[in-house]
C-alpha cells in the first residue's frame, strides 16, 4: 500500500467538466426533438450525428482507437445527462458502450484496431444481440447456432428484442457452438456485419416507450463470417456476456437516473407555476412532500450508481453485485419519480403536452432491460449467499 | 492565414441581473462570465477561414485575472491560444482605453486578420473595434455579413435595405461581425479536454510599453453618472390564430401605435 491520497468522494474537475458540457448539448440541441422522436417512433440519426461530431461516442474507448479514454463514470454520467432529456437519445450512447465491452474486454489487439474507431467515431453503430424469443432471462439457453465450417463460422437462428437491431453496422452477436460443454461454456461471441448474405431485419417492435429506439427482431439465415470475427476463445461467450453486463448495467442505471431527474424537474417548476386555491401548488404540504422523496430517491440511486461506478473501475470482486444493486435501485426510482411526476402534474401530466407521460413510458423499460429487476436481485442474493451461476 | 479575435468575458446574460459597485461600474467579480456573444460569432467565422485556408486563431482579450477560464470555452470551440491582458491599473478603464491597450497587444502579434463581433452584450458602445483599427493604421470593414480572402486581400458582405455591399480591403484589416457570419458551433468534447492544455499568455501594462497614464482608470475619458431598473414591462398581448389574421392584427397593432 503507497501513502496514495484517497480520492474525494466528489466528481474530479474534468468530470464535471465533461458532465456540463454534455448537459448543455443535450438541452440545447436534444431537448427539443425528443417528443417528436417519441410521436414518429423513427431512429434520430440527427442526434446520432450530434452526438458523434462532438465526440460523446468516442467517450468509452481508448484513447489509441481514437477514443477518449474516460472511465465508467464519466460514460455513466454522459448517459445520465443525454437521458434527462430524451431516453431514447440516451440509449443510443448506451448500446454503443454494452455492444462494443466484449471487443474491449475480449477482443484481440487486431479486432480492436478493425472495429473499435469506427465506433468511438460513431461512423458505425453497433448491436448486442443476445436475446432470444425462448432465452430471456436465461441466457444459457440460447439456441442460435454457430457452425465451424473451415475458415469461416456458419451462424443460423434468431435473436429478439435486440436495440438498434435495425440500425446497426455491426452486431455482436452470442451463438451456441458447444451444446454438449457445461452450461457457461456452451456459447461464443462472434461480430457480425450486417451486410453479410443470410443478415435480415424480421420486424421491430411496437413499444410502450423508448420509442425512437428500434427494438428488432434479427435472422441468421446461414451467415458466414471468418473465425477472425470470433471475439474471445470458442465457449467464452457466457462469461464474456455476464463481464460485459459488469459494465454495461450502470449504464442503463444511468439512463434511469437521467429520465427521473429529468421528471422530478419538470414536476417542480410546474409546482412552482401551478396556481390552485390562490397558491402555487407546491406550497400545499402533500405536493411538496412528494418532490422532496422524488428528490431523496432520484439522488440516492444517483449516489448509488456513481458509487458503483468507482468500485466497478477499481475493479472490486463483487463488481457484479455492485452493477445490479445501481440498475436495480435506478430502475425502481424511475418509475417511481416520473409515476410521482405525472401525479403532481394531474390531468396535464396524462397528456402529451407535457413531457412526463413520455418520461413514465420511457421508465419501465429500464427495469425490464439488461436484466430484469428480478434477475438483478438474483445476482445480488447469489453475491450474499456466496453462490455463482 | 492568421487571425485575432477579440473576446471579451462579459456577464452571463443567462445568469440573474448584473451587480454594480459603489462607484456604479460593473461587479466583474461577483457575475459569472462568459464570451460575448456576438464575438462567439466572430470566432466561428475565423475558425471557418483559417479550416479552409491553413493558419491559426489568437484569441485576445483585456479582462480581470480571472478570465482564463472564460476563455477556455472559446480555445475549445477551436482558439489556438489566447493572450489576456490585466493590470489592476486597467479597472474603470474606458473604451479609448480599451483601443489603446488592445492596439498595442496586437503590435506584438501576427496576424492578417483582427475579427471582432458589432459590439458588447455588457458596455455597448460599439467603437472599440473602429476605435483600434484607427490607431493601428489599417483598414476596418464593419457589419460583415460574410468573409472572403482574396489574393492577399479581403472582401466582406454587408447587408443594404436593397440586398448587400461587397467592401474590399488589403490585409491587414479589421473586420467587425454581425450574427449573419453563422452559429457558433458547440464544443466537442476533445476540444474542451484539449483546451486546458492551450496557452494563455498573460500580459501587464508594463509588457505592452504602456503605464497607467496611458490606459486605465486613471485616464478614463466617460464617467458612469447613473444606473437605474429599466421600468417593468406592461401587459402582454399574445396574438393568436392563423398566419395571416395573426399578422394583419400585429400590422394594426403598431399601426394604431405608429411604430410604422
Amino acid at each position: 500500500m503507497t501513502d496514495a491520497q484517497p480520492a474525494p468522494y466528489r466528481l474530479s474537475p474534468d468530470q464535471e467538466l465533461l458532465r456540463d458540457a454534455v448537459r448543455t448539448l443535450a438541452d440545447e440541441r436534444i431537448a427539443h426533438r425528443a417528443a417528436e422522436i417519441d410521436r414518429t417512433a423513427e431512429f434520430p440519426q440527427d442526434v446520432r450525428e450530434l452526438l458523434a461530431s462532438h465526440d460523446v461516442f468516442a467517450l468509452p474507448f481508448p484513447e489509441r482507437f481514437g477514443g477518449m479514454g474516460e472511465d465508467l463514470l464519466t460514460v455513466c454520467l454522459a448517459i445520465e445527462q443525454i437521458s434527462r432529456v430524451c431516453a431514447t437519445s440516451g440509449l443510443i450512447l448506451a448500446v454503443q458502450e454494452l455492444a462494443s465491452l466484449p471487443i474491449m474486454l475480449a477482443g484481440s489487439d487486431e479486432q480492436q484496431a478493425r472495429w473499435l474507431p469506427r465506433l468511438a467515431s460513431g461512423e458505425q453503430l453497433i448491436a448486442f444481440a443476445l436475446t432470444e424469443a425462448e432465452a430471456g432471462s436465461d441466457a444459457s439457453a440460447i439456441r442460435t447456432k454457430a457452425v465451424r465450417d473451415g475458415d469461416d463460422y456458419v451462424i443460423s437462428g434468431e435473436k429478439r428484442f435486440i436495440s438498434h437491431g435495425s440500425v446497426a453496422d455491426l452486431v455482436m452477436t452470442f451463438a451456441l457452438t458447444d451444446a454438449e460443454a457445461p452450461r457457461h461454456r456452451r456459447l461464443s461471441a462472434f461480430v457480425v456485419e450486417t451486410d453479410r448474405p443470410g443478415f435480415r431485419v424480421v420486424r421491430t417492435e411496437h413499444k410502450m416507450g423508448i420509442r425512437g429506439s428500434p427494438t428488432a427482431e434479427l435472422a441468421f439465415d446461414g451467415v458466414r463470417v471468418p473465425a477472425g470475427n470470433l471475439v474471445g476463445a470458442e465457449g467464452d461467450g457466457f462469461e464474456i456476456a455476464m463481464r460485459t453486463f459488469e459494465r454495461s448495467r450502470p449504464g442503463i442505471a444511468a439512463q434511469a437516473v437521467g429520465i427521473a431527474q429529468g421528471a422530478l424537474e419538470v414536476a417542480a417548476r410546474y409546482a412552482s407555476e401551478r396556481r390552485q386555491f390562490g397558491r402555487s401548488i407546491g406550497e400545499f404540504q402533500m405536493v411538496a412532500a412528494m418532490l422532496a422523496d422524488m428528490d431523496a430517491r432520484t439522488e440516492a440511486a444517483r449516489q448509488l450508481l456513481y458509487k458503483a461506478c468507482v468500485e466497478i473501475e477499481a475493479g472490486a470482486p463483487d463488481a457484479a453485485r455492485w452493477a445490479s444493486l445501481a440498475k436495480l435501485v435506478a430502475g425502481d426510482a424511475a418509475m417511481a419519480v416520473t409515476t410521482d411526476a405525472v401525479q403532481v402534474l394531474g390531468g396535464y401530466g396524462y397528456i402529451e403536452d407535457f413531457p412526463v407521460e413520455r418520461m413514465m413510458r420511457d421508465a419501465k423499460i429500464t427495469q425490464l432491460y439488461e436484466g430484469t429487476q428480478q434477475i438483478q436481485r438474483l445476482v445480488v442474493a447469489r453475491a450474499l449467499l456466496g453462490r455463482d451461476g | 492565414m492568421n487571425i485575432v479575435v477579440l473576446t471579451k468575458p462579459v456577464p452571463d446574460p443567462a445568469a440573474s441581473a448584473e451587480r454594480l459597485t459603489a462607484d456604479l461600474r460593473l461587479d466583474r467579480a461577483a457575475s459569472p462570465t462568459v464570451v460575448n456573444g456576438n464575438d462567439e460569432y466572430a470566432l466561428e467565422a475565423a475558425l471557418k477561414l483559417t479550416e479552409a485556408h491553413g493558419g491559426e486563431v489568437t484569441l485576445l482579450a483585456m479582462a480581470p485575472a480571472n478570465a482564463p477560464e472564460t476563455m477556455r470555452k472559446a480555445l475549445a470551440m477551436g482558439a489556438h491560444r489566447g493572450v489576456l491582458v490585466t493590470d489592476p491599473a486597467l479597472e474603470g478603464a474606458c473604451a479609448v482605453s480599451t483601443m489603446r491597450v488592445l492596439a498595442a497587444a496586437l503590435r506584438t502579434l501576427e496576424y492578417d486578420l483582427v475579427l471582432a463581433g458589432v459590439d458588447t452584450s455588457d458596455g455597448g458602445a460599439g467603437v472599440v473595434a473602429a476605435g483600434v483599427a484607427a490607431l493601428l493604421g489599417i483598414p476596418y470593414l464593419s457589419y460583415a455579413a460574410r468573409i472572403e480572402p482574396r489574393d492577399g486581400k479581403v472582401a466582406v458582405h454587408r447587408l443594404s435595405p436593397s440586398g448587400y455591399d461587397v467592401l474590399e480591403a488589403p490585409m491587414p484589416a479589421l473586420i467587425s461581425g454581425t450574427q449573419l457570419l453563422g452559429e457558433p458551433r458547440y464544443p466537442s468534447l476533445k476540444g474542451i479536454m484539449g483546451a486546458r492544455s492551450k496557452e494563455i499568455a498573460v500580459r501587464s501594462l508594463v509588457d505592452l510599453g504602456l503605464s497607467a497614464s496611458d490606459a486605465g482608470g486613471a485616464v478614463a475619458t466617460t464617467r458612469v453618472l447613473e444606473a437605474r431598473v429599466p421600468a417593468a414591462r406592461g401587459a402582454v398581448q399574445v396574438i393568436a390564430g392563423p398566419a395571416p389574421e395573426t399578422a394583419q392584427a400585429i400590422v394594426d397593432f403598431m399601426a394604431d401605435r405608429r411604430i410604422i
